[in-house]
């Protein structure tokens, strides 16, 4: 019934004669069905022995025509839901970069609470990616514990999150021009108190993971990233960060009230190995997700009480005739929507900039000359997702 | 920082008029319209040039532009150094859509150039590995254009609900 | 020690009928495939995690789908997907069961009326015995599932060679859970489909 695209394995011809032994290249294909890949990634990978030569991914495994359903739906409110099916990890951050590439065409103003309200869940939805990305990178690597650490901490996460919206994954909660509706009345109790917790569980996990010598062995020196190449590539995102570029939109291009905040842009400083190895970008994402409390803590001290999320939502949804191109800082990098309005309540074209797409572009860069093991942590460490790389 | 306009008269003060043409916009947006063949040299001229240093791609994107019949790519460039943004726009008809592509300038274009191949089947002319990218080889059409059918079948599934 | 020692302490004899007794072991260790497709596979790890802990009903992942007794399609079958999902349940090892976890795996959720590159249902090309509805589904509602699955391996049958008809868990508004048999929800046959949102009036906040 079904016809596959070549073997798994194949032979090529012989590489190398010594001493009469042979040796020969071998094609193996890594997914898609594979534990470690994060979903429906394939990389074909052409191995000496142990050494991979070259890996070529291949995605579009799971191509859910997002841009075509964009285009065929016949409201803009109707996009949000599958912005939010794209990158389904960080649905919140997805919402609030959609919307505010909205907002500038339409130039919508927002009043204060919004905006903070956007902050604190946009914070929180970063520290939950971040969360899972280390805790299934540990997984990758072979420590099971972490990951369930992990999650019981973003299990408090979500429960904010279901409090305010009433989906635990994906959210459709921030909407063009405001909120779905206003948080419940303990929300602000139930941030802090979760801020409060979280904070030894940082320590926690470093004493765990980060600093343990099993993992430090698997991942230092593994994969390195030269920061020449990373913006080459258009890498963004902790991946950036962790070769040494102190690049971050929230500071350095600000959107929403990022500018308000203040808050450290974490580098990797190749403190365990080569600068830009597997390690440092793992590093950057628990130290960010400090960082990100730190917002959470200012944001919710200058949060006001009145505002209604509602007011500034247009009754009907018809930018001018145009186009924008608007980008915001998601916990895997630079998420960038282009936009093409024109006049009318659907949107005529809209590209997602996914922030894994580029960045898994860099794999057979960065995996020649590394062993098979290496890989899991080299794509664990890019923390990739699927839904956003095929989209 | 530079403004559109400074860019614009930059770019026409290197390669000519004939080529270039500014689009201002009230809302959103503006671009500067380039034409195909000039692309590569324009892209190269961005990033290199002193006082420009357009570094960084962000996106590269193919539209249709169906009641014109034509196609276009719209490249946002971002300048780490000078913090400026450009937009620049590639038209070309619909039947005969080729252009150099910038692969070799920014590496970020590389995967963006196979998928506005194999979303829209814009050719881009020295593309190392100009193959699809999302869609399965075998895959029949370009599924963005606007005037897309979807197919019937594929390998004994159907596609339609 | 344990409940069953101190139950049965003057005798070791347990009399249960053979069919009863390989249900019973098939259905205390369903060893699921470790294969996550899209956004349900977050919630299939988070249901395999801390707080929903699936490793209780003895249910726990393999990464292989030789081990493997149950396929949980936690996600969007895509075109390019399919066939490699067909070949994964192929190399499972009978007897073998498939939950389709949300609304993509069972009809193509959002995705079913533009989605070109998305099959609609994946009982299109494998057989399907637990549908689990939901976009995603809850931890919850997968559990429901796999206590779903349960109840049906319980009533397999050794002579009539295992086959029962799929069935659908279901909840109403008032947050009642049922069960029922694919055939009788399946609204291919009732043309009388009605969307709610259709009828109820839609006013655009603010």
């Amino acid at each position: 019934m079904f016809k596959e695209k070549g073997p798994d394995v194949t032979f090529s011809q012989p590489v190398e004669e010594a001493d009469g032994l042979k040796t020969q290249e071998m094609i193996i294909n890594m997914g898609p069905q594979h534990p470690s890949t994060h979903g429906v990634l394939r990389v074909e990978l052409t191995l000496d022995g142990e050494i991979v030569t070259r890996a070529v991914p291949h995605i579009g495994y799971l191509h859910r025509c997002f841009e075509k359903h964009c285009e065929a739906m016949n409201e803009y409110p109707k996009v949000i839901p599958y912005v939010d099916r794209m990158d389904y990890v960080a649905a919140m951050n997805n919402e609030h970069g959609f919307a505010i590439a909205m907002e500038q065409l339409m130039e919508i103003e927002l009043n204060d609470r919004v905006e903070h309200i956007r902050v604190i869940m946009a914070e929180l939805q970063r520290i939950a990616s971040h969360l899972l990305a280390v805790g299934t990178f540990g997984l990758d690597i072979g420590a099971f514990t972490p990951f369930l650490y992990c999650f019981s901490e973003r299990e408090k996460i979500l429960d904010i999150f279901e409090k305010a919206s009433g989906a635990r994954l994906l959210y459709n909660y921030i909407w063009i021009g405001g909120l779905m509706n206003d948080v419940p009345d303990d929300f602000k109790t139930d941030v802090s108190s979760f801020v409060k917790t979280f904070r030894p569980k940082i320590k926690e996990l470093n004493d765990l993971l980060s600093n343990n010598k099993i993992f430090l062995v698997r991942t230092a020196n593994v994969g390195v990233l030269p920061e020449k190449v990373a913006i080459n590539y258009g890498i963004s995102g902790p991946s950036l960060r962790g070769s040494g570029v102190k690049w971050d939109l929230r500071r350095d291009d600000p959107y929403s009230i990022y500018d308000r905040f203040e808050f450290d842009v974490v580098v990797g400083k190749g403190e365990v190995g080569t600068l830009g190895d597997c390690w440092d970008r793992y590093i950057v994402r628990v130290r960010e997700m400090e960082e990100s409390l730190k917002i959470i803590e200012q944001a919710l001290e200058s949060m006001p009480d009145e505002g209604d999320v509602h007011e500034s939502i247009p009754k009907k949804i018809r930018p001018p005739a145009g186009e924008i191109y608007s980008r915001t800082e998601t916990p895997r990098g630079e998420l960038g929507y282009y936009v093409i309005s024109d006049k009318s309540t659907s949107p005529y074209r809209v590209k997602a900039r996914a922030p894994s797409f580029v960045n898994l572009s860099v794999l057979p860069a960065i995996s020649v000359g590394a062993m098979i093991a290496d890989m899991v942590a080299i794509i664990g460490s890019i923390d990739i997702v699927l839904g956003e790389v095929d989209r | 920082m530079k403004t559109l306009n400074d860019i614009f008269d930059q770019i026409t003060e290197a390669f000519g008029e004939e080529d270039f043409e500014l689009s201002e916009q009230d809302a959103g947006d503006s671009w500067i319209t380039v034409m195909p063949h000039r692309i590569h040299e324009v892209a190269k001229y961005l990033r290199d040039e002193q006082g420009l240093r357009f570094d960084s791609l962000m996106c590269l994107s193919g539209v249709h532009y169906s009641k014109e019949e034509m196609l276009g790519v719209t490249y946002h460039l971002y300048s780490t150094e000078f913090r400026h943004r450009l937009t620049l726009k590639v038209i070309m008809p619909q039947d005969d859509a080729r252009l150099p592509s910038v692969e070799q300038i920014w590496k970020t274009a590389d995967w963006h150039e196979r998928e506005a191949y194999d979303m829209l089947g814009i050719v881009f002319e020295g593309h190392p590995d100009m193959r699809r990218i999302l869609c399965p080889d075998d895959w029949e059409g370009h599924p963005l254009r606007k005037d897309y059918k979807e197919q019937e079948q594929y390998q004994n599934m159907k596609v339609p609900y | 020690m344990g409940l069953l020692d101190k139950k049965y302490q003057d005798s070791n004899i347990i009399i249960v009928s053979l069919e009863k007794a390989l249900n019973w072991a098939r259905k205390s260790s369903l060893f699921y495939m470790q294969f996550g497709l899209a956004c349900c596979a977050i919630e299939m790890m988070a249901a395999a995690a801390s707080r929903y802990d699936l490793d209780r009903f003895g249910v726990i992942p393999r990464s292989s789908p030789r081990q493997a007794d149950v396929m949980i399609v936690a996600g969007t079958v895509t075109m390019k997907m399919a066939p490699r999902i067909k070949r994964l349940y192929e190399q499972m090892a009978e007897p073998r069961y498939v939950i389709s976890m949300g609304s993509c795996s069972n009809c193509g959720g959002p995705y079913w009326e533009h989605g070109y590159h998305v099959l609609k249902g994946v009982d299109r090309i494998i057989p399907v015995d637990v549908y689990v509805p939901g976009c995603p589904p809850r931890p919850e509602a997968l559990l429901q599932g796999f206590l779903h699955l349960q109840d049906k391996i319980m009533n397999e049958s050794l002579s009539e060679g295992g086959q029962s008809t799929p069935v659908v868990v279901e909840a109403d508004k008032d947050g009642n859970i049922s069960v029922k048999n694919a055939d009788e929800t399946d609204t291919h046959q009732n043309a009388d489909i009605k969307f709610p949102q259709q009828d109820a009036k839609q006013k655009p906040a603010g």
